[in-house]
Formats: structure tokens, sequence, C-alpha cells
């Protein structure tokens, strides 16, 4: 049986879900398929659970966060948002990203953490509009292509932040 | 209120149903057992009535192995055959033991090409690695669980640290492999103190465990809600410890000598165990006190007579305070929280103690550390919460624990660099699979380097294992499509496997990291062990074989009963079948025969499998509505 990651948390597939119906059904997924409930089951029942419990993990991360979550509702639609075909980037979104990464970087050099976390809060926020963005493009106006932009936006947002963090753990 | 049961002096309290399980906590300074007896978990005591088992073994001039307090106490005359925190070399080579000079053993490395890199110390009973002498405590804590419960165990659940790396992990399976216990679980450490706390304390919220032991420190953080603990981050450093704490001391006093007599001698193994033992009991001592005095009179005939204050301590150890500051700042970012996210912070480990942990830890959390549990047992007492819940004796099947692994896992790509499959703190289990290509023309041939580590060289990480995919056709360089798959499993150990796509060669190994002890050591030090005669291990295969047959039987049958419906009578008809044809097998004495109806039961169960785990997560997910409204 097959299903996609929205049906098995039994959420709709959509871009705006019900975190916290996505976080307790999840955890009712573990509690019956965890390898912990098997420890003394047939070897087909912990291959099962193993089974079960893996990918029910695997799903949990692309439906909790955002940008990976727009990229699979994409892949469900039989669009690849980081394929290398798929570049095309808003001039001014080109332009903002240079300076985050310049910002980055002069933070960076000048070991200098509050300003590296004053910019990780700001990408945060712009993250938070796009996902906003999305949910309509998504959920009402059904508009793949310029959801395929603001996705890739937000997974770039998401790269920059990662490095920033990694920029503080190096300077600690 | 209904009258409460007495079982009989040294029998468990429900005789026909309660399986035997216990919690160990494999300890850098101290081990512990605990059980849950009537529904309470409880630390079990020696004959003397003590509950910490000190984590130190001597080999005696008479052969004999002794273990715990005695040996400790023979410490200071016997440094060379009398090992301590033997936890800190568990599947560490010789040159990761940067104090070695320090260390009053002989260390080792094996000679021979095919056996591990782990280090050996050499004692007076020939050369023994880490695995081995932790497996002594190991036998002794389930001799004491055995004596004290009445009978023999199913099984227990080991603690290690969270940022134990796999080789440790493996390390500490195969002492138990020794012990002769069966493993259900490595559960790590502050996850235990977790659930030993949280279920005491009926908590829901987010909270920190802050574990200073003896050798590791390891901080978690941790999402409870309705008997699910999730751990959200997990860091640390698997060498730092009250063990660090008592060298500082150890060398401010040496320093402190050294100032005092123009003409001091290097210290002897003795003196340098003696002088350890009183730093120690300085650090101890300080605890609850202004100032420590530290008085002995050395082999060499030098007497020591320093004084340390409390605020001395503070401040020739801040650094190493300090250090724990670090993995704490990168555990709540991994976890994307703030300070003010933390409902409780929980200190474990006998070292959180110190007055100026509290306070550091207060500092940095804005909130007075919770203690309410004693920071010695808190460990083993989750953990024999957790094997009760696993051999199933916990009636509500609430209590899940959901724990990640600590350290990414990678691989080895051109020019030396990691290409990260697994990122940290993911949850387990996990399985990511990459594809990854030739690099010449003809290549017939890939050697897969598997890492664990953050950093983006190679010799930066932590080398487990390496093995290669032969047999790949000979193609043009980056036409072959090879797919790495990793596993990680419960207890956080990794298997990984390679295959070629287009002609499915393959290749497969569960990691026996470069630090561990390969298959044929354990077998040897299994056959020493059991040195009597071949017999016994054919006895012993029986038994195993016997007892894994009774567990199938008993938990296919129960699956019938509940589940039988799921599938159609012809179906049930053929499972039966393999039910009686393995009834009649285990009547016979061939271990093997044995092992091979069970595995034929097990293939004639898989769509049965499938079926029963398909209704129960839909059972879950529909049906519980009557439960979650009760929490």
């Amino acid at each position: 049986m097959l299903q996609n990651h929205f049906q098995l948390f039994s959420l709709p597939k959509q871009f705006d879900i019900d975190v916290k119906a996505l976080e307790s059904n999840y955890r009712k997924i573990q509690s019956a398929s965890h390898p912990d409930r098997f420890v003394n089951a047939s070897a087909s029942e912990k291959l099962q659970s193993m089974q079960l419990a893996t990918s029910a993990n695997e799903a949990y991360q692309v439906l909790k966060k955002p940008a990976r979550r727009a990229q699979y509702l994409l892949e469900l639609n039989g669009v690849n948002a980081i394929a290398d075909t798929n570049t095309a980037m808003p001039v001014e979104f080109l332009m903002q990203q240079m300076e985050w990464r310049e910002r980055m970087e002069d933070a960076k050099a000048a070991r200098d953490i509050a300003t590296l976390e004053t910019l990780n809060a700001e990408l945060h926020k712009d993250a938070r509009s796009i996902q906003t963005e999305l949910a309509h493009l998504f959920d009402r106006q059904n508009d793949l292509s310029k959801a395929t932009a603001e996705t890739r936006k937000l997974i770039f947002i998401d790269k920059v932040c990662a490095d920033i963090l990694h920029a503080i753990e190096q300077i600690e | 209120m209904a009258l409460l049961q007495i079982s009989e002096p040294g029998m468990s309290a429900a005789p026909h149903q309660h399986r035997l399980a216990v919690g160990i906590d494999l300890g850098t300074t101290n081990s512990l057992v605990a059980t849950v007896r009537s529904g309470m978990s409880t630390v079990l005591q020696d004959d003397h009535g003590h509950a910490l088992l000190p984590s130190v073994v001597r080999y005696a001039i008479n052969g004999e192995v002794i273990v715990g307090h005695e040996a400790q106490a023979q410490q200071s005359a016997d440094p060379a055959n009398t090992i301590s925190s033997v936890k800190r070399f568990m599947g560490r080579g010789i040159h990761d033991i940067v104090d070695r000079a320090h260390i009053p053993y002989r260390f080792v490395t094996s000679q021979q090409a095919q056996s591990s890199k782990m280090l050996q110390i050499d004692t007076r009973a020939g050369l023994k690695t880490p695995v081995e002498i932790s497996a002594e405590i190991l036998k002794t804590l389930k001799a004491r669980a055995e004596k004290s419960l009445g009978g023999e165990l199913v099984g227990v659940v080991i603690t290690v640290p969270a940022y134990f790396d796999d080789a440790q992990r493996q390390a500490t399976k195969d002492a138990a492999r020794l012990a002769g216990l069966n493993v259900l679980r490595l559960l790590n450490e502050p996850t235990a103190a977790a659930v030993a706390y949280g279920l005491d304390n009926a908590s829901e919220g987010t909270y920190v465990i802050y574990d200073l032991g003896g050798g590791t420190f390891d901080v978690s953080i941790l999402r409870l809600a309705k008997g699910v603990f999730e751990v959200l981050a997990t860091n640390g450093d698997s060498a730092l410890g009250g063990d660090d704490f008592d060298h500082r001391i150890y060398c401010w006093v040496l320093d402190k000598v050294r100032e005092a007599s123009k003409n001091f001698v290097p210290l002897n193994e003795e003196d340098t165990r003696l002088l350890l033992n009183k730093a120690r009991q300085a650090k101890e001592w300080l605890t609850d006190n202004f100032e420590a005095q530290i008085l002995c009179k050395l082999s060499t005939g030098t007497l020591v007579d320093v004084t340390l204050t409390a605020p001395q301590l503070v401040e020739i150890t801040e650094h190493l305070v300090t250090k724990t500051l670090s993995p704490t700042r990168k555990a709540m970012r991994d976890a994307n929280l703030s300070i003010e996210d933390i409902h409780g912070v929980v200190l474990v480990g006998g070292a959180t103690r110190m007055p100026h942990i509290r306070q550091a830890v207060e500092d940095f959390f804005k909130q007075e550390p919770l203690t309410n549990l004693d920071p010695d047992k808190v460990v083993a007492l989750g953990a024999a919460i957790q094997a009760n819940a696993l051999v199933g004796n916990r009636s509500d099947n609430d209590l899940l624990l959901l724990d990640v692994t600590p350290l990414s896992l990678g691989l080895e790509t051109m020019g030396g660099l990691v290409e990260k499959i697994i990122p940290r703190n993911s949850t387990l289990p996990i399985a990511r699979a990459q594809d990854f290509t030739t690099y010449k023309d003809g290549q017939t041939a890939m050697s897969i380097h598997i890492v664990q580590g953050e950093r983006e060289l190679v010799s930066d990480c932590r080398s487990l294992a390496r093995f290669d995919l032969r047999g790949i056709p000979p193609m043009a360089a980056g036409a072959a499509r090879i797919r790495v798959t990793f596993t990680v499993d419960a207890d956080g150990l990794l298997s990984v496997s390679a295959r070629e796509q287009s002609t499915g060669v393959e290749a497969h190994i569960e990691v026996k990291p470069s630090y561990g002890l390969t298959e044929e050591e354990i077998t040897n030090m299994l056959k020493a062990s059991f040195a009597s005669a071949a017999t016994d291990k054919k006895a012993r295969m029986l038994h195993e074989a016997r007892v894994s047959a009774g567990a199938i039987i008993q938990s296919v049958n129960l699956a019938l009963k509940n589940d039988g419906h799921l599938i159609n009578n012809a179906e049930q008809q053929a499972i039966r079948d393999e039910v009686a044809r393995l009834e009649a097998v285990a009547q016979a004495d061939d271990a093997h025969a044995i092992n091979q109806a069970v595995e034929k039961l097990n293939q004639a169960t898989e769509a049965f499998a499938a079926a029963r785990m398909n209704a129960s997560v839909s059972l879950a997910l529909s049906g519980k509505a009557i439960n979650s409204l009760e929490m």
C-alpha cells in the first residue's frame, strides 16, 4: 500500500497544515510502529516495524519543515523545484541574496555572533512571509509556477540560515 | 483502597506473567542495576547494602577478578592491575588517550594485522581490552540482579552517553554479549534520566537534561507529551567529566608540592593513584565545605600537605565548566529553542553535585535546576522503566522514547571531503540513501569509507569503517549509479549497504568500527569464558535456540488469536502449520534445525505482519479519541 506523506498522517494534501495534528498523529503512528514495541516479536514483524517507523520519521521531517513540505507538494505535482533547468530567480531576490551573504561573511570575519543572530532572525521573518504567500499559491490559487519560484526562495533562505548557524558554531 | 500485595522474599511480584528485566547504568566511576518491582523503579543493592558498584576491576595475583569496592580499596597498592574509568577507553585507539602519562596503566595496541585497533591494557592476567574489563563489571551486576530477583534475566537495557559514537556503542554491546546479557536496547543516559524524571513528575513540556558524569558530558533537549519522550537535540563531549576535575586538582597539588621542594622526583604509579584519590575526595568534600586539606605521604617520603578552598576550586576548573556550555548552546540552536521555551532543567551525574556547576547551569537557563532525584541513580532508574516496558510488563503501552543520532554520518568523497548522509539529531530509526558515481573510465570497484562527525574534512572526523563494492561493470567515468544506503537502528548502530543500480551488484556491512572488536575476537573471548568444553557451547546454543523458538511461537499464537481475522483461513492455516513444525523440531536437540524452522515461520508470517502493522496504525490514528481525551 503506497501512500503519500499526507495520507500517512491523515492530513489534507495542502501547504497550510495543522501542525498540532501532524505532531499528534506522528506520535500515534510511532506508538504503534516503533521497534521498541516489537522487541519480542518475530523477525517479520520487526522488519515491518523498522520500515514503518523509518518512513514515518522521514515523512514527519518533510511535512514539518515548510521548505521541504513545499518542495514535496511540487514533487507530487510532477515539478522538481531544485532541477538544474529551474534556475529562474527574480533579480531583486538575487540582489537580496548577495546582500545577505555579504553581511554574513563580514560578521563571520569580525567573529560577531550578535550580528549573525540578528541576520538569522531577519531571515526567519522573511521566510514566514514567503510561507504565507505559499499557502495562498498552493491552497487557494493552485498556481504551481509561482509556487515553484517562492519555494526556491524558501529553500535558499534555509541554506543561508544553516550557514549562519554553522558560522556561529565555528566562532564559539 | 485495595490491600497492597507483598511477595515472597526473593520472588518477583507477579510470578506467572512478570519477565525479569533490568536497567544497567554502566558508568565511568560507578555502575548500578535497577528493576521495576510492584510498579516502582528500584535500585538493587549488594549484600552489604551498597547500591553503587565502583567501576573498578582488579586482576588479582591468585587469578581472581575483583570488581567494585574491594578493587577500589586496592587501587593505590596495585595500580597497574586495577583498572578504573575503563569507559573512557571503550572503542578507542591508543592515540585517542591524550593524557596517557597520567594514567598508571600499560597501554598496548594489538600487533596482529587482523585484530582491531582498540587499545588494550597489559595486566598480570594478560592483555585485556576495555570490552572485556567492562564485561567484568556487567557480570557482577548480572549476578547481583539474578540473586536479588531470583531468576534468569530475560533482557537488559544498558545506558550509554548520548554523545557516544558508533564505535563506543558497539563496544558496549559487545561487552554485554561477553557478560552473557541479552541487550534489549542501548539507551542514551539523558533520555533514561528524563524517563525517570518525567514519569515521576507527570510532566509535559520541553526539558533540558544536563548530564555530567565521571567521564562524559551530555546535554539533551526533550519534549514530553502524552508518554512520548521526543529528543529534539543532543550534544556533548564524550571525554569530559568529573575525572577531569580530579585531574585538575591533582595537577594543582603537584604544582604546589613542586614549589615547596627543590628536588621533586616524578611520581610513580602508586603515588599518582594515591594523589588522584585524594583529589577526588577533596572535590567531594568541597561540595559542602569551604576548604579541604590534602594530606598524604608519598612513597619517596615527601609529605604532601596543601589546602584547597572552594573559590580556588572554582578558579582552577572554570574552563571545564565553560566547556560544557558550548555543547549546551549548540543543542539549543539545533532544537531551534530559546531559554524561555525551557520548562525545566534536570541535573544528572555525580559531578553536578559541585555547587559551581549548579550555579553555571542556573545562570545559563535563568532558572533553578531540578535535583529532587538522586543524580547518581536517576539514569539506572529510567533504564529499568524502559527495560520493563520493552519486555512487555507494562500493561498500558503509553511509554515511548524517540531518540536521535548525536553525530552526523557520512562518507569520504574525492579530495578527502565528507559528504553527510545522515545529519546529527535525526530521529531514530532512520534510513537515507544517496547516489554516487565512478571517477575513472572503466572503474570496477569503489572503496567506501564511512565517517562520523561534523567537520568537512575526513581527517577531522572519526573513521568508522571501510568496505569495497566490487564487480561494477566497466563504464565511462560518471556513468555508474551507486546507491549507498545508511541505516541507523533504535540502538543508534549503523549499517551501510551499497548497490550498483544497473547491475544490482551489492555489498553490505554491519559497520564494525575500526576500533571495535572483530567477530573472531569476540568468539574467542566467548570461548575463553566458557572454557570448560565445547559441549558447554553446544548446550548454550541449543538453549538459546529453544528460548527464541518459544518466544516466537508465543508471539505468533497471540497475534493469530487477536488479529487472525486480518488474513484468510488458508493463510492462517499455513502459519499454524509452520508453528506446529517448529514445535516439533524444538523437541529435538538440533539448534541449527530449530533456527531454520524459526526462519521459515518468520517468512510465513511476513504478509500477516504487514497486515497487522497497517491495522494497528489505522487504529492508532482513528480509534484512540477516548484515550486522547483522558490525557
